[in-house]
């Protein structure tokens, strides 16, 4: 049956097949529970981030207004009291020498994550996918010379050039899209390899050929019968890149090239928690933790997602 | 083969000129005078023009560019006033901030990131292979799924988080270690050892998990292979077609997945020195950009990239060299 569908269907029944597939895809998703844990604590965390303000709001405080009267100036500004200064004001504690609270700061700290990894995932996706359609369907030379520049793009170490350049953008360049702009032009190599990919297989296809017999332009064969078809993929796996991103905003953020202050950023929290470590853990663990739990979650459903869809490629191994 | 190695020593060549070139490209599109930061605020225009002359940045780019590559290949002259220095071929000029040759900035610090990458490489593919290797012959058993909690744990953590937490358990709380001090090996071993403790648990904790997961996929694919089953029914001990013949088959990829990755594990070396505060070539980078030290950028580029396609080449080289179905091309 899927034989002669293939032949005569359209671009997206060659690859992903009737509703039927997607049914099957979503079941073994709900069956598969750290997936789910995944989705929950992604939605909990995206939640949270949109409505930092309000939750904020609920504790009373803000990101930016010092409470230098909670710390204690004989050790150094480190907060008063047991756990960095956790208290029914201050939900998680202050941070060393500002006083600023600190479940404020990781809230917007979460805003800018997830704002630099959706953001940055849209530069992939729109460089990915030109230059692996590009590649996989214009022709040899074009194969070549993007294949090396796909292959070297994957290989080279690209937070070199990254701080480079967010070093010496001026400060008045809107810092979260320059982070996307800058981390989304040095990480596409993937999301190009697996269009290619993609695209070289569907190019073979019955129904591309027909496309072509009946005079319709290279162009528009990309664009009309070929990137439909890839682009179910191509996006599952780009899933797997938010995570990747949170962390290079982290990282950043952490070598001092990232936002800049007062805005907050778990990177940034976590570069001068360095100083901290002994004297108050708790203004590294609360960075720390909301980065990991949200790299995590994300991971575990995107991991989730791509193991529905062709387990072998499932980070957890063969099931 | 003396064609593979030709084919690459061309690509190699083309890489870097791309490379550097994109460098001064970037450095030049922005408008950063790297002359402001050298003469220091309240700088009028006579004395910025004499530093703009010094560093050669009165020249247009292309012409800078073209000293730069010059120097590389046949060495350069500086003049400031009556004094020439000669700068030796390979000569990768003068850091903007010091005045030192970028050459020695480089091989003042390499040791130190050399210490750090080789002594965590070799902890991690031990720790990564062994993992894996359990994981793969307790398939689906707890010791399996513990390992892959490991794994995707280790996945997840960037270095600085893990670092951090370190520090805060071996430093802060059991106050086992100090705050790592980079001592030299040539001066003395045991501290040199005990201060790198730290920073090579945290890049063996992410490079192991990578290596686990790599070393287990591998090792179940070929425990399923026909020969593994035909050296079983030859009744060889099981010892020996595991750790002989099918540890053989599924270690060969790592040999390229180490190159494949080493650009990964450059970033991550930069991020662990930066935590640490080791004085390595990863705090090399981050202050010379931050400086808009071009000579410096420039320099490390180069040695980076360098670095990247050697490791590539070596690896393809081994590679052929285990396994004997590889044609090199």
């Amino acid at each position: 049956m899927t034989e002669v569908v293939t032949e005569i269907g359209g671009p997206d029944v060659a690859t992903s097949g009737p509703p039927a597939r997607a049914r099957q895809v979503l079941r073994t998703l709900r069956s598969d529970r750290p997936a789910m844990a995944g989705l929950v604590v992604t939605v909990l965390l995206i939640l949270a981030a949109v409505f930092a303000p309000l939750l904020a709001a609920l504790e009373g405080q803000d990101t930016t207004t010092f409470h230098t009267q909670l710390l204690d100036s004989a050790r150094g500004g480190v907060p008063h009291g047991a756990l960095g200064g956790v208290s029914a004001d201050h939900w998680l504690g202050v941070e060393p020498t500002t006083g600023r609270d600190l479940f404020a700061r990781a809230l917007y700290g979460a805003r800018i994550s997830f704002t630099v990894a959706f953001g940055t995932l849209v530069v992939q996706l729109l460089l990915g996918v030109a230059i692996g359609l590009a590649a996989g369907f214009g022709g040899r030379v074009a194969d070549a010379t993007l294949g090396r520049l796909i292959d070297l793009s994957i290989s080279f170490p690209q937070l070199m050039f990254a701080i480079a350049l967010l070093a010496i953008v001026p400060q008045s360049f809107p810092r979260p899209v320059l982070l996307m702009l800058v981390i989304g032009l040095f990480n596409w190599g993937g999301t190009a390899r697996l269009t290619r990919g993609q695209v070289l297989s569907l190019k073979t296809r019955d129904y591309v050929a027909a496309a072509r017999l009946s005079g319709a332009t290279p162009a528009r064969i990309a664009r009309r019968e070929i990137l439909p078809g890839a682009l179910p993929q191509v996006l599952t796996y780009a899933a797997i890149l938010l995570p990747g991103n949170m962390v290079s905003e982290a990282g950043l953020s952490f070598l001092g090239v990232g936002v800049h202050p007062p805005t907050s950023s778990w990177g940034q929290m976590l570069s001068t928690a360095t100083t901290w470590f002994r004297a108050d853990p708790m203004y590294v663990l609360v960075p720390g933790l909301s980065l990991l739990t949200a790299v995590l979650a994300f991971t575990l459903l995107a991991d989730g997602i791509r193991a529905a869809l062709d387990p072998k490629a499932s980070l957890r191994g063969r099931r | 083969m003396t064609l593979y190695l030709l084919r690459r020593l061309g690509s190699l060549l083309v890489l870097l000129v791309v490379m550097t070139a994109v460098v001064y490209g970037i450095f030049y599109a922005i408008p950063a005078d790297p002359a402001v930061l050298v003469c220091g605020k309240g700088c009028d225009g006579a004395q910025l023009a004499v530093v703009h002359h010094k560093l050669g940045l009165d020249q247009p780019v292309t012409t800078q560019y073209w000293h730069f590559l010059e120097g590389l290949v046949v060495g350069r002259d500086y003049s400031s006033g009556p004094d020439v220095t000669h700068c030796a071929a390979p000569c990768l000029g003068y850091s903007f901030q010091t005045d030192l040759p970028v050459l020695s900035l480089i091989a003042q610090r390499l040791p130190v990131s050399l210490s750090l990458t080789a002594g965590a490489v070799v902890l991690w593919t031990i720790t990564g292979v062994s993992l894996g290797l359990v994981s793969a012959l307790r398939e689906k058993r707890l010791t399996d799924r513990l390992i892959t909690v490991f794994v995707l744990g280790g996945l997840g953590t960037p270095v600085f988080v893990s670092g951090l937490l370190l520090l805060m358990v071996f430093c802060g709380w059991l106050q086992w270690l100090d705050f790592p001090v980079y001592v030299p090996l040539t001066e003395d071993p045991v501290a040199w050892a005990q201060n790198l403790i730290l920073p090579w648990l945290t890049l063996t904790i992410l490079q192991s998990a990578i290596f686990t997961r790599l070393t287990r996929t591998g090792m179940l694919e070929t425990l399923s292979e026909d020969h593994i089953r035909t050296f079983r029914a030859y009744g060889l001990p099981e010892r020996r077609v595991v750790g002989r013949h099918a540890l053989r088959g599924a270690l060969t990829p790592l040999i390229s997945i180490n190159a494949v990755e080493f650009g990964v594990v450059l970033v991550n070396a930069m991020l662990t020195e930066t935590l640490f505060g080791l004085p390595g070539i990863g705090q090399l980078i981050v202050q010379s950009s931050n400086n808009v030290d071009l000579p410096v950028v420039a320099g490390l580029t180069l040695t980076a990239g360098l670095a990247v396609v050697l490791a590539n080449t070596v690896a393809d080289l081994l590679y052929a060299a285990v396994d004997r179905r590889v044609v090199l091309a």
